[in-house]
């Protein structure tokens, strides 16, 4: 856990006094990211700066764990947070092994333990470690480089991490790779992460909290979903896009939004059969046709039902669109639109059809979570989490 | 040959020219006059390396620690006048500081090994300076944040990474330096000097050169053996020559 007592930061500059940071009071449940977002000179990063003493507070404290850090040795109070920064930093010239090894070497680990240790932390970021254990930060790519930064923020194992624009500076490819990557890792090691950003998408995907920062003071800090749903002034609705709304299908999962209600056809139905079923369920243009299993694989167009007689099994065109419980509303919403679809039936992991997810259902997710917020802008930050969230 | 390249051409060129001057100086007696000041050089070599290694050395060990120290931020207010103070220094002439030294410690080794030391000092100061200041601010915070303290930072991340340009400095300074010690004749303290300055008052030009040509060489040796230790010392992430 890091807490935040009004922390402020206050530069003295030839132009007088500038706060950088105004009274910032939050905290980071454990286990969780925390994202700082901002425009650029918001007082993100020196708010981040303050918990590990690279920027000195002017006033307040930081608490980590429960522990106020004041009292403690600016150096011990550094190798206990794991700190990674958006230029990087590897040591040029040392090793990867001696850059992820520096930490456990300043606690005074003995050498079996932080080699070990080491090859671990390789096999962590998914680097063979006898191919770069002995070479040198110059011989990799920027992406490699940064996994390598932070196995080595990693390395002494800190409950806590402080990350800067750690992928700022890769490429939009390599950068999603890394983010998965490390949300999977972070999924095992549970680590309390306060992560700056400036970039609204990298926040929405990476961020269990946004706290959002204006010229120094903390305007907004609310889960992902909530932030989107409810923007708590002008300032924060237009920083996060007029897109807001399609930004939230990357929070839900279909899981949430699918209805067990599907209307399905089987091999061995007539045509008839399927027509009836067509408009009992209201679909306008097909139905999906499974086997034995439950498992999709074919779809028939009701044009085909109403001039046609016989059986669905030889009367049926191609496999229809499905997805999967777990993916996100982004590709339900990107499949409906390519394929001119108003429902698409969801699966689980071994294919069987377990529902449907609909565009009403969507729409209607999105635009519950608007009303109940129109008018009560005082109600930010304390709302309840998105997995409530309305269901069809 | 239509196909004989430029660089292929002057390398056949120097060829003669050094065969030519292998007969000129055979047939002309100047190997047997070279070889008669052969002791001389011996010893006066010797002697003009003791200067350079003594004046060379303390000069590292003090221009290190100085660069070092005019590096760190709380010398920022007085850093830049100080390399200010330097940059003056370096500008007069070494024949001038040995004079200048000479009228205060007398003649003899000491005044030369002080001279010589003065105008070797500079360069390294000001290759630490410049190499410590040109570490990346991003690995400077980067060792802060991991929890390094100020002495660990230096040590570990600030001076490996500034070894480079340092080295080049200390090649710079030795450089100067073998080709001053001749100098030194002037105010006593022997040295190679000793044939080349006698050689000119006595217009003689053979015993001029035996004077002149191991200088020169002397001077190819250190520069050389420097170039190795900084290959070897220098670590290979950081080092250009090594990449």
């Amino acid at each position: 856990m890091i807490r935040l007592d009004n922390l402020t930061k206050v530069f003295d500059t030839p132009k007088g006094a500038v706060t950088a940071a105004d009274h910032i009071s939050m905290e980071v449940p454990s286990g969780e990211i925390c994202i700082l977002l901002g425009p650029s000179g918001c007082g993100k990063t020196t708010t981040l700066k303050m918990i590990n003493r690279i920027i000195r507070p002017t006033s307040g404290k930081v608490f980590i764990n429960g522990e106020d850090t004041t009292s403690l040795d600016t150096q011990d109070l550094r190798r206990s947070i794991g700190y990674v920064i958006q230029q990087i930093g590897l040591f040029p010239n040392m090793t990867i092994e001696e850059n992820i090894t520096v930490v456990p070497k300043l606690l005074g680990w003995d050498k079996a333990k932080y080699r070990e240790r080491a090859r671990e932390m390789m096999r962590m970021i998914a680097l063979e470690p006898d191919a770069f254990l002995k070479r040198y930060p110059s011989e990799l790519s920027g992406g490699q480089q940064q996994r390598i930064g932070v196995a080595r923020a990693l390395a002494a194992d800190p409950p806590v991490m402080l990350m800067d624009e750690p992928f700022g500076a890769i490429d939009p490819i390599n950068r999603a790779v890394i983010q998965d990557e490390f949300l999977k890792m972070q999924q095992d090691l549970k680590k309390t992460i306060m992560f700056v950003s400036h970039d609204i998408d990298e926040a929405i995907k990476m961020g269990d909290r946004i706290a959002i920062f204006r010229e120094g003071k903390l305007v907004q800090y609310s889960e992902p979903d909530e932030l989107l749903a409810a923007p708590r002034n002008e300032f924060v609705e237009s920083f996060l896009g007029e897109d807001r709304a399609l930004k939230r299908l990357n929070l839900v999962k279909v899981r949430d939004l699918a209805s067990e209600d599907i209307g399905l056809v089987r091999p061995d139905d007539t045509l008839e059969t399927a027509l009836a079923r067509i408009d009992d369920y209201g679909y306008q243009t097909s139905i999906v046709m499974v086997n034995a299993k439950r498992q999709p694989v074919g779809i028939v167009s009701a044009a085909v039902a109403r001039t046609t007689k016989g059986h669905c099994r030889d009367h049926f065109q191609s496999v229809p669109v499905v997805v999967s419980l777990d993916d996100d509303l982004r590709k339900v919403a990107s499949l409906m639109f390519s394929n001119d679809m108003t429902w698409v039936p969801c699966v689980d992991d071994e294919g069987r059809i377990v529902g449907q997810i609909t565009q009403r259902s969507i729409t209607h997710h999105l635009g519950s979570r608007y009303r109940a917020h129109s008018g009560a802008d005082t109600a930010v930050g304390e709302a309840s989490p998105s997995s409530s969230a309305t269901k069809e | 040959m239509p196909t004989l390249n430029l660089s292929g051409a002057m390398r056949l060129l120097v060829l003669v020219a050094v065969f030519m001057a292998g007969i000129w100086s055979q047939s002309s007696g100047v190997i047997d006059d070279f070889i008669f000041y052969l002791p001389d050089i011996q010893y006066l070599a010797v002697q003009h390396l003791w200067l350079t290694a003594i004046s060379g050395s303390l000069a590292i060990l003090v221009a290190i620690p100085l660069g070092t120290l005019l590096s760190r931020p709380s010398m920022a207010r007085f850093a830049e006048s100080a390399m200010q103070v330097l940059n003056v220094g370096t500008t007069i002439p070494t024949l001038a500081v040995l004079a200048l030294s000479m009228s205060f410690l007398g003649i003899g080794t000491v005044p030369a090994v002080f001279g010589l030391f003065v105008a070797t000092l500079l360069p390294i100061t000001r290759n630490t300076y410049t190499g410590l200041k040109g570490v990346s601010p991003a690995l400077k915070e980067a060792a802060a944040g991991i929890g390094m303290s100020p002495g660990q930072r230096l040590m570990r991340v600030e001076l490996p990474n500034a070894l480079y340009v340092i080295f080049a400095g200390i090649r710079t300074a030795l450089a100067i330096n073998v080709g001053t010690v001749p100098l030194a004749f002037l105010i006593g303290a022997g040295g190679l000097g000793e044939l080349i300055f006698t050689g000119i008052d006595l217009y003689d030009p053979v015993m001029m050169l035996s004077g002149a040509i191991p200088t020169a060489l002397l001077a190819i040796v250190v520069d050389m053996l420097i170039a190795i230790t900084a290959f070897l010392v220098v670590p290979r992430g950081v080092n250009p020559s090594r990449a």
